[in-house]
């Protein structure tokens, strides 16, 4: 008896299960899966993190105003905790598993690479959020990316040099990852622009006195200006140490210090320098006829309010990669793999926080020297170079 | 069922056995790709257990050898123009080599001091790759050119189960037979007293050196396929740090001393992550309550510890 019981029961728990699966592709079928394996904790979650408070905030918001194409937006997140092998591996599920049409991540340059034959092999189109050039150059069929390059951020400082009529240059690097790869960026294009680099010094990333290195570029003469790339406190320090031992020529930070807290850490030494910054950090500062002003402001004021933090440009560059995304969806009026690729390579002038992006098949990240701008700090505060 | 467990060639044919009915019951790539990186991690992992488990030495450094392994068949591929199978081997001798050299002076060091030195090692290896960027491609990795066999491209997951899962049973039989050993025995006599076991005229360095290149060739056999899998690789994901825990706390937590039991913490150790995504933010806060709630009710680690029960229950 109680046997025909338990058998009865699982009768009827197996037939709801088998009414559950057969629902589940019919359901499916009205939602779009967008995939995303994000550096959400570990050494690179300051990527991680606000990409996934972004493309959930997005989500959420695209979704009470009705979804894609009519349809409910799916976001599936995983945490790689900025580990390659984990990267490939959620990857690898995103695909076979969660049967994603789009994937939105890969916060670290290194989780991207290993994520790439994955997307390659499955043909699904991939939107990195990674800074190395690498990711797209050489151009892959299905991968694309957002955020600018080292080599922009140098080019634009050159740019700014000739502007100037500067030629001959001193550089002092940190040896950190971000200063490193800046350098040689730096070192690989500056002939384009006809710079001279004259001297040379490097400096540890924990390193509290650059002064001696300094002392060695304000002896080189014919130095015009110096460019510190490096990341953290060791630009303040230079800047500092640069002041005190008077040196006049123009100092030029990188992008990587483009925060409130460089300012602060340098203090009046500061005065003076210039840098490359996204218009995402100069948001409050942009003339309201500038296309970004826009963009960036709405963006501003939507993360702070749901997140209770300030933005980065790392969220931004998830906010732009989403919107990429979502507006070749609805150009392909479906959310075919294939068809959806080709739109997000046909994007052209899509206004987004990280620039103007203008993609074309030999350019998987569609921005120009615009994304940067020239900023110059007075008075405690960034002011734009014209 | 423990005499099951305690015959080895029990072991080795139960374990052929589950590994090649296994693929019958995976839905998708995805499976066989988490089902390689159990294989591939509990290869490496009884290589650690051998040097922990039987000769009792600690090395927090090993993921530096899956890193050489990792690196040798994606360097000698692509920069020497080496076949896979060969530049795997070569990366096998250096990383046997490496240990063997290293080996001497690091082993006369006990407990903490061992620990560090091992940690050292491991460290050192990381940088190395990390920095060497001409030829690693530094912080973000390199690709790993498909090894190619008899004309076929072997790129998919389901081909690097079969491979890595014949590693497996492989890498379990020399492991059986080294531990049967009179090389076994003496490991054995060394974990549990290193003077009684001098005093019967084991050669402890001689021994302890031998089973530290053992295993160190068993992680590089490891990183290797790890590289051939992914197709890409990093000096983090290889060699990194917490590599090197992730190793030992596989060793702990499926019991010192068993074969069986380093794949049972590998298994534990890939799948849970996987598992737990469905708890969102909860899922590392999971994890560790888990090894914690294991570790406190196995103390001995999984294996041993349900060995010991099955006995108490038997007798």
């Amino acid at each position: 008896m109680s046997i025909e019981m338990g058998m009865t029961r699982r009768l009827a728990l197996a037939a709801g299960l088998g009414a559950m699966t057969a629902a589940a592709p019919a359901f499916a079928q009205g939602e779009i899966k967008l995939g995303a394996v994000l550096s959400v904790t570990g050494p690179a979650s300051f990527l991680g993190d606000p990409e996934k408070r972004t493309l959930e905030m997005e989500v959420e918001a695209l979704n009470a105003k009705g979804g894609l194409l009519g349809r409910k937006i799916r976001l599936i997140v995983y945490d790689d905790a900025g580990d390659a092998n984990a990267a490939r591996t959620f990857a690898t599920r995103l695909l076979e598993e969660d049967k994603v049409t789009a994937m939105i991540g890969g916060s670290t340059t290194g989780t991207t690479l290993a994520m790439v034959p994955a997307f390659e092999d499955a043909q699904v189109p991939f939107i990195s959020l990674a800074g190395a050039i690498q990711i797209v150059q050489p151009v892959r069929k299905w991968v694309f990316k957002t955020p600018h390059t080292d080599t922009m951020a140098c080019e634009k400082i050159f740019e700014d040099m000739k502007k100037r009529g500067t030629t001959k240059i001193g550089m002092i690097s940190g040896t950190d990852g971000f200063g490193k790869s800046m350098r040689d960026q730096c070192v690989g294009v500056a002939g384009k622009y006809g710079i001279e680099v004259l001297h040379e010094e490097s400096y540890g990333p924990r390193d509290t006195d650059m002064t001696p290195q300094l002392t060695n570029i304000k002896n080189k003469a014919g130095v015009q200006a110096v460019i510190n790339p490096g990341f953290g406190q060791g630009p303040a320090i230079v800047t500092r140490n640069y002041r005190q031992l008077g040196i006049t020529v123009p100092l030029y930070q990188s992008h990587g210090v483009a925060s409130k807290q460089f300012i602060d850490l340098a203090g009046p030494a500061a005065e003076g320098a210039r840098l490359p910054a996204a218009a995402l950090l100069v948001a409050s500062k942009l003339p309201d006829s500038d296309p970004q002003k826009k963009v960036v402001t709405q963006y501003t004021e939507d993360y702070t309010k749901k997140t209770g933090q300030p933005v980065s440009t790392f969220g931004g560059h998830a906010y732009d990669g989403f919107h990429i995304w979502k507006e070749a969806v609805e150009r392909a009026k479906t959310d075919n793999a294939a068809r959806v690729r080709d739109e997000i390579e046909k994007t052209k002038g899509y206004v987004g926080t990280g620039g103007v992006v203008n993609m074309s098949p030999t350019d998987h990240m569609g921005l120009d020297l615009s994304a940067f701008r020239m900023l110059e700090i007075r008075n405690g505060d960034w002011t734009l170079v014209n | 069922m423990e005499r099951l467990l305690r015959n080895r060639w029990a072991l080795v044919l139960g374990l052929a056995l589950v590994l090649a009915t296994l693929p019958l019951a995976f839905p998708s790539n995805y499976y066989f790709r988490v089902a390689a990186l159990v294989n591939i991690f509990a290869l490496a992992a009884i290589g650690l257990n051998l040097l922990m488990g039987y000769a009792g030495q600690v090395s927090l450094g090993h993921a530096g050898f899956m890193g050489i392994g990792a690196y040798a068949v994606a360097i000698g591929a692509s920069r020497f123009g080496l076949h896979g199978i060969v530049a795997m081997l070569a990366g096998a001798a250096v990383a046997g080599l490496l240990a063997f050299l290293v080996g001497r002076p690091i082993l006369r060091l006990k407990g903490h001091y061992l620990a560090v030195a091992t940690l050292g090692l491991g460290l050192l290896i990381s940088m190395v790759l990390t920095n060497e960027a001409g030829w690693t491609g530094g912080p973000d990795g390199m690709a790993v050119p498909r090894l190619e066999l008899f004309g076929m491209r072997l790129r998919g997951p389901d081909t690097w189960y079969m491979i890595s899962a014949g590693a497996l049973v492989l890498g379990v039989i020399l492991a059986l037979n080294l531990i049967e050993s009179p090389t076994g025995r003496a490991m054995r006599a060394i974990h549990d007293s290193e003077i009684a076991a001098r005093v019967v005229g084991v050669d402890v360095a001689a021994y302890k050196l031998k089973i530290f290149v053992i295993s160190a060739i068993y992680a590089s056999i490891a990183g290797s396929l790890m590289a051939f899998l992914n197709g890409h690789i990093t000096p983090d994901g290889t060699a990194g740090f917490l590599r090197s825990v992730e190793l030992v706390t596989m060793v702990v937590l499926g019991g010192l001393g068993s074969v069986l039991g380093a794949i049972v913490g590998a298994a534990m150790l890939v799948i849970l992550p996987q598992a737990l995504t469905i708890f969102h933010e909860y899922e590392h806060l999971l994890l560790g309550l888990i090894i914690m709630a294991s570790m406190i009710l196995l103390p001995r680690g999984v294996i041993p510890s349900l060995l010991a029960r099955l006995r108490g229950g038997g007798a």
